[in-house]
């Protein structure tokens, strides 16, 4: 039996938001890694860029920009509620974060093309 | 045993940390309470079931438990309302506390945050001279207000999972009473009590899950409550710094 | 997490809201077609402006993120106390050190 607690939205918003974050802490050093190929100059940072164009790291790199505008979004619910004493009622807000957050990961599967 | 139409199946804790459900077959009767269907049990079936209730008219909190996963006043808490026609009913003590025996817990923890909190009037070193006006319109007055219903039942430090998390929490209602206290302009505590729920596992540690408001028997919403001292706090740490 | 770290965080979070959308809006653009180092260096090489802003970017969430994780840590594992403070600000450096080499490597390259 799931507990009544985790049922909530409040709850879903807040796994997410951490799930996100944590993805994105562990992602960022090797971020820097990879751009800072470019100190051995332009080729190097191409021949990393070619490893990014394979399909499960393209479906990754997909996963961290979803999980960074999720991050950002639901964040951004969280200063509302403690900064300008928003009072949520519905699931609209939480709604309207994630379908944000994944409109910019549709666009970004577009543009990759 | 399966429940069927007619009778409930009802899996109580029984034990301690330790224990194990056990299994009663209860009539369903028309208007049932879950504290009717846990009285009868101890009545009629095993008079060594312990739990807890005293006003049974939802004004003590006394009967706070764990009802099919969600924490909740037993005696508030129509039977219908809360089994489909499989007609199972699980109870569990309060999580988060200690729990003493079956149904009962301990609710000493809970109230030593509450004082942790300071979450109790502190008149001054010197008597008010006259009566405090208190305008019920101001906003300080409206916040107090929004959280001064709490009974101290324990429905939200049941459901908070900070609590769970964070064995140091203060919880949802200690800080809520510390808020009221906050807005109360006749209160003295003034920057103690600021410093008190901003330590390390203060007001700054809730995530805003918002269990604690979705489940309030009393409607309070402590999670704004505690919103409200995480500006306060800031702000008067920010004042004194600048 | 204490009054100071809460500041910290809500403090770098505002700073990251703005650069967060920035950064995406980069990203979705620069994407389309391909990404190339050369499109890349093109554009970050020798720019002040860009390296400022992504300067700070690195600054805000190095600031950010370990605070984050100490929350996650605390609430999820046994870890606490002194250790995790060090290994957390070990990770703060760790974040500083590698972003600072990052935006410098395509400001110079």
């Amino acid at each position: 039996m799931i507990r009544a607690s985790h049922k909530q939205r409040g709850f879903l918003a807040a796994i997410l938001h951490r799930l996100s974050g944590i993805a994105l802490a562990i992602f960022l050093p090797l971020h820097f890694l990879a751009l800072a190929s470019a100190l051995n100059g332009a080729a190097s940072l191409d021949r990393f860029l070619a490893i990014t164009r394979q399909p499960l790291i393209a479906a990754l790199e997909w996963g961290i920009v979803v999980a960074l505008a999720i991050h950002m979004t639901l964040g951004l619910r969280v200063l509302l509620i403690e900064f300008f004493d928003f009072r949520e009622k519905t699931l609209v807000p939480i709604s309207v974060c994630l379908a944000a957050a994944f409109a910019v990961g549709f666009i970004f599967i577009l543009n990759l093309g | 045993m399966t429940a069927t139409d007619t009778m409930l199946a009802v899996d109580v804790w029984r034990g301690a940390e330790s224990g194990s459900f056990q299994q009663f077959a209860i009539p369903r009767r028309a208007h049932q309470t879950v504290l009717d269907v846990v009285t009868e049990i101890q009545r009629e079936h095993d008079g060594t079931l312990s739990y807890r209730f005293a006003c049974r008219v939802g004004m003590c909190g006394s009967c706070a438990m764990v009802v099919n996963g969600r924490p909740r006043w037993t005696c508030r808490t129509r039977v219908s309302d809360v089994t489909d026609a499989g007609g199972m009913l699980r109870l569990e003590p309060l999580r988060n506390f200690t729990i003493v025996k079956d149904l009962a817990v301990d609710m000493t923890q809970f109230f030593d945050k509450w004082k942790d909190a300071k979450g109790y009037f502190e008149a001054g070193e010197q008597p008010a001279a006259d009566f405090a006006v208190v305008a019920p319109a101001t906003p300080e007055r409206q916040a107090a207000n929004a959280g001064i219903e709490c009974i101290g039942c324990g429905v939200c430090y049941s459901a908070c999972d900070v609590v769970a998390w964070d064995k140091d929490y203060l919880g949802p209602a200690a800080l809520n009473r510390a808020w009221t206290l906050v807005n109360d302009v006749r209160d003295q505590a003034g920057d103690a009590r600021l410093a008190a729920v901003s330590g390390t596992s203060g007001c700054q540690a809730c995530h805003t899950h918002m269990s604690c408001t979705a489940f309030c028997p009393k409607a309070i919403a402590p999670t704004y409550s505690i919103a409200g001292l995480k500006r306060t706090v800031l702000r008067r740490g920010l004042r004194r710094i600048m | 997490m204490t009054a100071v770290l809460f500041l910290a965080q809500r403090a770098t979070a505002s700073v990251l809201a703005l650069a967060v959308v920035v950064h995406l809006a980069t990203i979705l653009y620069a994407v389309r077609g391909g990404l190339t180092a050369g499109e890349i260096l093109g554009r970050t090489h020798g720019n002040v402006g860009f390296a400022l802003f992504y300067g700070m970017f690195v600054a805000a969430v190095a600031i950010h993120a370990p605070i984050g994780l100490r929350n996650v840590l605390r609430e999820w594992t046994p870890w606490r106390g002194r250790s995790l403070d060090i290994a957390l600000a070990l990770y703060f450096l760790l974040l500083l050190a590698l972003g600072g080499r990052a935006v410098f490597a395509v400001f110079s390259a």
